[in-house]
């Protein structure tokens, strides 16, 4: 099929020089530029936009310019591949990792992750809690062997920065303030009902997790937790489970998610 | 044969600022219209807010990422995407663009032109049949604005939308402002325009705001912008079309600088008003 016309505009609105592909016209003009730059502006402006809205944080960390200028250029490298902008950026943290500039600033890339995942957070499938109510109907005997399904909304975003802190000052959530002692902190992020909420996970809780979501029972994830951070927790982490990150317990094994 | 299960009154664009004063009360609009793309993510708030609307008003579902009018094949996957949307919700009318917006599996972001060829003609109504037997719906084909022309075009616009109307039964979905935003830009009569249109084929009007400039030879440019409101000369344009045809579900469109609910509101009771004053033609026999 006869196709030139279409890669010939794609390949006009996707070069930064101005030209006007070739059979393209106007009734005033063999060559309108400015008529042709409507579209590479709707593009730009519009892709830009979406990255605007979905690393607001990152983005006051930097400025808006710089933003910007690092924005266009991942554009440049990594144009969306859908329709559905709502995730167009996932791979904007990895970009900003390697990109020399920004350098500088070595918590910029796990600050956009954070963003990231509250995005997908806040469009991932809907799924009913776990209640308190239903861990005091739990014969204590029968917890170690219980798995646990967990929320569809939840992501866990691990950082040797306070990535959680730097993110609650520059989203209006904390007074900016020097932080100090600086220490890591790994993002639990969750979206129990329709709100995404931002958590520090406590010392172990990426383990016992991530071992829970490929279906190790409680008592095998509390053992690695333990294993890998000495001052987890199991009562404090397994009441957590049942403040929105748990939909699903049984006795039976279950499938395995990777978080 | 207009079959239309829009209300034939005037409605508006579904923002998610507006959410909350929406729900505060029941609100003068006839239906809502939401961009497929923004819900096709698989929780969360959108769906939420879609099921008020859904359970509350009339709803008009609007792709714009189909590529209806790019010569590659469709994307299958998000065929799929709209096809699970529109059998959750059950809308009462499914539309999308003379337009395509990717290449080579890149997305533009944009609704943008294709010549008017007998090639192209082709394409664009295979690619409808396809959307329309996939989603089992029949859909409306918007008339889009435009900047530029093709220099290999051969076929009118008008007479464009007609043929793929006729060969794959679709409906159109005519945008007054587009309407005119394209005649400016064409140096061409909106009159003309819509005398050449079937106007016994549009299940829906849309109205909206553009920016109007000047291209670099000082001749009018104007941009289908969404971020105004709807021009005395594009509401002229709209009571010349339902003289003909009798109120049709109209649509106002608001996608940038998004105002309070109230003013947007204001903009659908004007359109709802101009539709009250017009002479009912069809909507006896279309809602039979």
């Amino acid at each position: 099929m006869h196709t030139s016309w279409q890669s010939e505009f794609a390949h006009a609105l996707r070069s930064p020089g101005a030209f006007v592909p070739q059979g393209v016209i106007s009734h005033n003009s063999e060559q309108p530029f400015r008529r042709f730059a409507v579209h590479r502006n709707n593009v730009i402006v519009g892709l830009l936009g979406a990255l605007e809205a979905r690393f607001p944080a990152t983005r006051k960390i930097v400025g808006p310019d710089f933003f910007k200028a690092a924005a266009r250029l991942f554009i440049q490298a990594h144009p969306p591949r859908s329709p559905v902008m709502m995730f167009f950026g996932d791979a904007l943290p990895a970009f900003l990792e390697s990109f020399e500039p920004a350098k500088d600033v070595p918590y910029l890339a796990d600050v956009a992750r954070l963003e990231a995942a509250r995005t997908r957070s806040y469009h991932a499938k809907d799924a009913r809690p776990l209640t308190e109510a239903q861990l005091r109907e739990t014969a204590p005997a029968a917890l170690p062997e219980l798995s646990f399904t967990l929320h569809p909304s939840l992501e866990i975003v691990e950082s040797p920065h306070p990535i959680v802190t730097i993110w609650m000052m520059n989203s209006g959530l904390l007074e900016p303030a020097p932080i100090a002692p600086w220490r890591g902190e790994d993002a639990l992020v969750l979206r129990p009902k329709l709100s995404v909420e931002v958590r520090i996970l406590l010392p172990g809780g990426k383990t016992f997790l991530r071992r829970l979501a490929r279906g190790q029972k409680l008592q095998e994830a509390a053992d690695a937790a333990l294993a890998d951070d000495p001052g987890f927790d199991l009562p404090a982490n397994l009441a957590a489970l049942f403040t929105g990150l748990a939909t699903g317990m049984s006795c039976e094994p279950r499938e395995e998610r990777k978080i | 044969m207009r079959v239309i299960k829009l209300p034939f009154k005037a409605g508006a664009g579904f923002k998610p600022e507006h959410f909350t004063a929406i729900c505060a009360g029941p609100q003068p609009a006839g239906f809502f219209e939401v961009h497929a793309e923004n819900y096709m993510g698989e929780g969360g708030a959108p769906h939420a807010q879609l099921r008020f609307l859904r359970e509350h008003y009339a709803l008009s579902i609007h792709g714009v990422g189909l590529n209806l009018g790019s010569p590659e094949s469709l994307d299958k996957e998000h065929l799929a995407k709209l096809k699970r949307l529109c059998d959750c919700y059950e809308p009462e009318s499914v539309s999308e663009h003379l337009a395509w917006s990717s290449h080579e599996g890149v997305y533009f972001n944009d609704l943008l032109p294709l010549p008017y060829t007998e090639e192209s003609l082709k394409f664009v109504i295979s690619h409808i049949d396809e959307a329309q037997s996939v989603l089992g719906r029949r859909l409306l084909i918007e008339n889009p604005a435009t900047y530029l022309r093709f220099a290999q075009s051969t076929i009118p616009e008008a007479e464009f939308l007609a043929a793929l109307a006729r060969a794959t039964g679709c409906g159109l979905l005519l945008d007054v402002n587009n309407v005119f935003v394209s005649a400016r830009n064409h140096a061409a009569s909106a009159n003309a325009y819509l005398d050449s249109f079937p106007l016994d084929l549009a299940g829906e009007i849309h109205l909206a705001g553009h920016f109007a400039t000047q291209d670099s030879g000082g001749a009018p440019l104007c941009i289908d912008a969404h971020g105004s409101p709807v021009v005395e000369d594009v509401l002229a344009l709209l009571k010349c079309v339902i003289s003909r045809t009798g109120p049709l579900p109209t649509l106002i469109e608001w996608d940038n600088d998004v105002p309070e609910w109230p003013v947007l509101r204001a903009e659908v009771l004007a359109a709802q008003k101009i539709l009250d004053e017009a002479p009912s033609v069809w909507s006896a026999s279309a809602v039979a």
